[in-house]
């Protein structure tokens, strides 16, 4: 596809780019060269902070202003843009060059209809369009796989799910007919079969028109698939790169090598899953027929006559988790996986079924009557920079539980935070910090911390690693397991990303739309799935077909 | 054993420990490290310290206006009766030669009471309020809320002038008007913050830790709920005064002879043409306390950022 005797769409040479923000200067991009052919897909691989969205900023002109350029030259369709003004970017965007942003979530304007959305991209590249508006924004719906364009074109963003706004997003990059198409992230934030389905979906677009394509992503796996060149971007400069086949078999950096041991995907292979063994062994927790209706607010009639409108989230849900084994609730968001996490821990009540803890029916258990049961059972929760009070030093949020369930001194508190800190491998002087001095991955450890306290016999994992980066995932992936090994706990894993699970995973559970579609262990669903759901899932990882 | 991920620490931390990581690694608590650590941002506001040194000047005059001024703020002495500004009188004499700089600095003690006791109430009150409020939830909050919704209705000027005409007058009666007019913005301001805080993922953290709600709401809620209402108190300080003077300027206040700057105003405006200085400078005066503590708050809200 990549046509060498034509001019370059991109042709970066020796570029640098510099952050002064106070006293601080951060060399964000250092001395990177790069051409992007028509035709050709791109992918920069790279962590964050690693430079890869100032990189993809320099070619559309969207460098903040704290941003300067100090070497080096930015060539757009054969015009230098090196200095270039706001209104001379303004003539190559959308024509030249189309973005794909980030969040779906919110770069679309909330008060505007979808179809207004697109229709000022049109005009903004193609001038006024008059009649004609209304078939073009049709057309580009299409386009993008959205079903009924007519009636999604007069929705709200918020009407529209996850996907359908990336889709819509697309048709606003694509509106102008650019030749290059720049997608930062595209589907980080969706589902993944989502995610494989917006992924095939613009390979499609783009093969069809012979457009190029730069995908900035942090995973190696969706880069490996699309991709015809990949470069992996580290602390600023371009380390490595070439076809995604010899970059993944044979990586020459280290750097690389990292971040392909890192990716979940890569990590297991799928024969290897079914090798942990499934020893029968005590059942510590077990879901009865758990059902669970949520009344949903708003549409009920006043005085809250009239039957309310009612949700399933639950269907009968029924599975047990053995002692110092794993089990993972995989599904999409909205299956319900984290309504029976919160049922589990006594947050919510259910509808009908039972909880069984350790042969004892917990189901009923008031705040009180739960409580004693807290020293037994604790949760990680997903994001860990909401997690830790601000307030609080690593050492004073750690002990916490420590106090509210009894007398201790200083000094116990103390050792214990020390002992702590040294199981989740954290420095020792790490407990005088304020959670804002310490990464993700660090704050991931604080929490993990903090739940070990009590010394639980059964942790709940609510989406352990989905806010950290790859090579942080892997890291707090091991030391789950190497706590899992050395204490015995039992984990109840929740996650959407089956890479993750197949590190960890005894015995999973498929939830889809409240019920259980498939239940077994973690080899023969990996290995063997039987619902067509699984499957789909399991297609969906990226990265597994190199 | 290090990390490989503990290179990432913010550049806003300072080295504090160079120590080797060993047993004897001191824990210390975070209160002392918060503090010096406003400190050192708030000193480079030079605005700020003005308006604080301003601010300091009023409360010391408030507490021992003996030290700022020889003059008694009651002697009339009437060969001496409006004179401008010089350097013996530095702010002239009024209409009976009392020395005018000497009766505003007097005038601050019942001003400052007054604003200080008005913020008082309107604190505590309006935020318990507040916190209970938003914390339980539900017909408590219905019934506190639309309580608060009416005193909202209710011009505060007009709400406080019942309440004076009600109780009596006096520098206390204007104090508890002026706190009831402005408790309900403490009392919204703490509620909000209340249901912002109370649904964050480390309140649910403690609660499964197996903290009580009395022990969340003391140690996790009321700390990160109170930054807000801390600078809605600085700014309705000056609002306080400001009202506190104008209740006296109308004749609510404190009784004739004692000093007061909303008094001291209102005896000035009858000279307005033939001794400005008589209302314009304490009127100046109070302008700059409450500007001062305008900037205050707003510098505070701005570092607590």
């Amino acid at each position: 596809m990549t046509g060498t005797s034509q001019e370059p769409i991109i042709d970066l040479t020796d570029l640098s780019v510099r952050y002064h923000s106070g006293n601080q200067i951060v060399d964000a991009v250092k001395q990177v060269s790069l051409t992007i052919a028509p035709g050709e897909v791109v992918a920069i691989v790279g962590e964050s902070g690693s430079g890869k969205s100032t990189l993809a900023n320099a070619l559309i002109g969207l460098l903040s202003d704290n941003a300067e350029v100090r070497t080096g030259t930015i060539q757009v369709g054969g015009e230098d843009m090196t200095h270039a003004s706001e209104g001379q970017w303004r003539t190559l965007r959308g024509r030249v060059v189309g973005l794909v942003p980030q969040d779906p979530m919110v770069s679309l304007n909330p008060t505007m209809r979808v179809g207004r959305q697109i229709g000022e991209a049109v005009e903004r590249a193609r001038g006024p369009r008059g009649r004609s508006l209304d078939a073009d924004v049709l057309e580009l719906l299409e386009q993008v796989g959205i079903d009924q364009p007519v009636l999604r074109a007069r929705q709200y963003p918020h009407e529209l799910s996850g996907g359908m706004r990336q889709r819509v997003l697309i048709a606003i990059a694509i509106a102008g007919q650019p030749e290059l198409i720049v997608a930062d992230e595209p589907t980080s934030a969706l589902d993944a079969t989502v995610q494989r389905r917006i992924l095939d979906h613009l390979d499609v677009l783009v093969k069809g028109r012979g457009i190029s394509m730069l995908i900035i992503t942090h995973d190696l796996g969706v880069a490996a698939d699309r991709a015809d060149r990949v470069l992996v971007m580290q602390a600023g400069r371009i380390v490595e790169q070439g076809p995604p086949a010899s970059i993944l078999r044979a990586p020459a950096e280290p750097y690389t090598r990292a971040l392909i041991a890192a990716a979940p995907a890569f990590r297991a292979p799928l024969s290897q899953i079914g090798a942990k063994p499934v020893t029968a062994t005590l059942e510590i927790l077990r879901f009865e027929a758990v059902s669970k209706v949520f009344a949903l607010p708003g549409e009920a009639s006043w005085f809250g006559r009239g039957p309310k409108p009612l949700f399933q989230a639950l269907d009968q849900v029924s599975f047990s988790v053995h002692t110092g084994q794993t089990l993972a609730i995989v599904g999409e968001s909205g299956s319900g996986k984290t309504t029976s996490l919160r049922i589990a821990l006594g947050l919510d009540k259910p509808t009908s079924g039972r909880i069984i803890f350790e042969g004892r029916d917990i189901t009923g258990l008031g705040w009180n009557e739960f409580r004693p049961l807290r020293r037994r059972i604790q949760l990680i929760q997903q994001n860990p920079f909401a997690s830790l009070d601000p307030r609080y030093t690593v050492f004073e949020s750690i002990v916490e539980p420590l106090q509210s369930f009894g007398k201790y001194t200083a000094a116990e508190l103390q050792a214990r935070a020390r002992q702590l800190v040294d199981q989740v491998r954290l420095p020792r002087l790490a407990l005088n910090r304020l959670p804002r001095e310490l990464s993700g991955g660090q704050r991931q450890r604080v929490a993990i911390a903090r739940a070990l306290a009590l010394g639980p016999e059964l942790l709940f994992l609510d989406e352990p690693v989905s806010a950290l980066d790859v090579s942080i995932q892997a890291q707090i992936l091991d030391l789950l397991g190497d706590l899992q090994r050395d204490l015995g706990m039992s984990y109840v894993l929740v996650s959407h990303d089956l890479a993750v699970v197949s590190a960890i995973a005894h015995q999973i559970v498929v939830l889809r739309g409240g019920r259980v579609v498939e239940h077994g262990a973690a080899g023969q669903v990996f290995g063997n799935p039987q619902a067509a759901y699984t499957r789909e899932l399991l297609e969906a990882i990226p990265g597994r077909v190199a | 054993m290090t990390t490989p991920d503990f290179t990432h620490f913010s550049p806003l931390a300072p080295a504090y420990d160079d120590r080797t990581d060993s047993d004897d690694v001191p824990i210390r608590s975070a209160r002392l490290r918060r503090w010096s650590e406003t400190l050192s941002l708030l000193r480079g506001h030079p605005g700020f310290l003005l308006a604080l040194a301003f601010i300091l000047f009023v409360l010391l005059a408030a507490a021992m206006p003996t030290l700022l001024t020889r003059f008694d703020p009651y002697a009339t002495v009437p060969l001496e009766k409006l004179r401008a500004p010089s350097l013996l009188h530095w702010f002239g004499t009024d209409e009976l030669g009392r020395d005018l700089y000497t009766r505003v600095v007097y005038g601050a003690g019942l001003s400052v009471q007054a604003a200080l006791l008005a913020v008082s109430i309107a604190f505590i009150g309006g935020s318990t309020l507040g916190l209970f409020s938003g914390f339980f939830g539900g017909r408590i909050d219905a019934v506190i809320m639309r309580l608060i919704d009416v005193m909202l209705a209710l011009p505060s000027l007009l709400l406080a002038l019942v309440i004076v005409t009600a109780i009596g007058f006096g520098t206390l009666p204007v104090a508890i008007a002026v706190g009831f007019g402005l408790l309900p913005g403490f009392a919204r301001t703490m509620r909000a913050e209340v249901m912002r805080v109370k649904t964050l993922a480390y309140v649910e953290a403690a609660r499964l830790g197996g903290a009580g709600w009395g022990r969340i709401l003391v140690n996790h809620i009321l700390p990160n709920a109170s930054g807000a209402v801390v600078v809605l108190a600085t700014l309705d300080f000056g609002v306080a005064i400001l009202v506190a003077s104008g209740l006296s300027f109308l004749g609510f206040g404190a009784a004739p002879p004692a000093a007061e700057w909303g008094t001291l105003i209102a005896n000035g405006r009858k000279f307005l043409i033939t001794a400005p200085w008589l209302p314009l400078l304490p009127g100046m005066f109070v302008a700059l306390a409450v500007f001062a503590l305008n900037h205050i708050s707003r510098t505070l809200e701005e570092v607590s950022k």
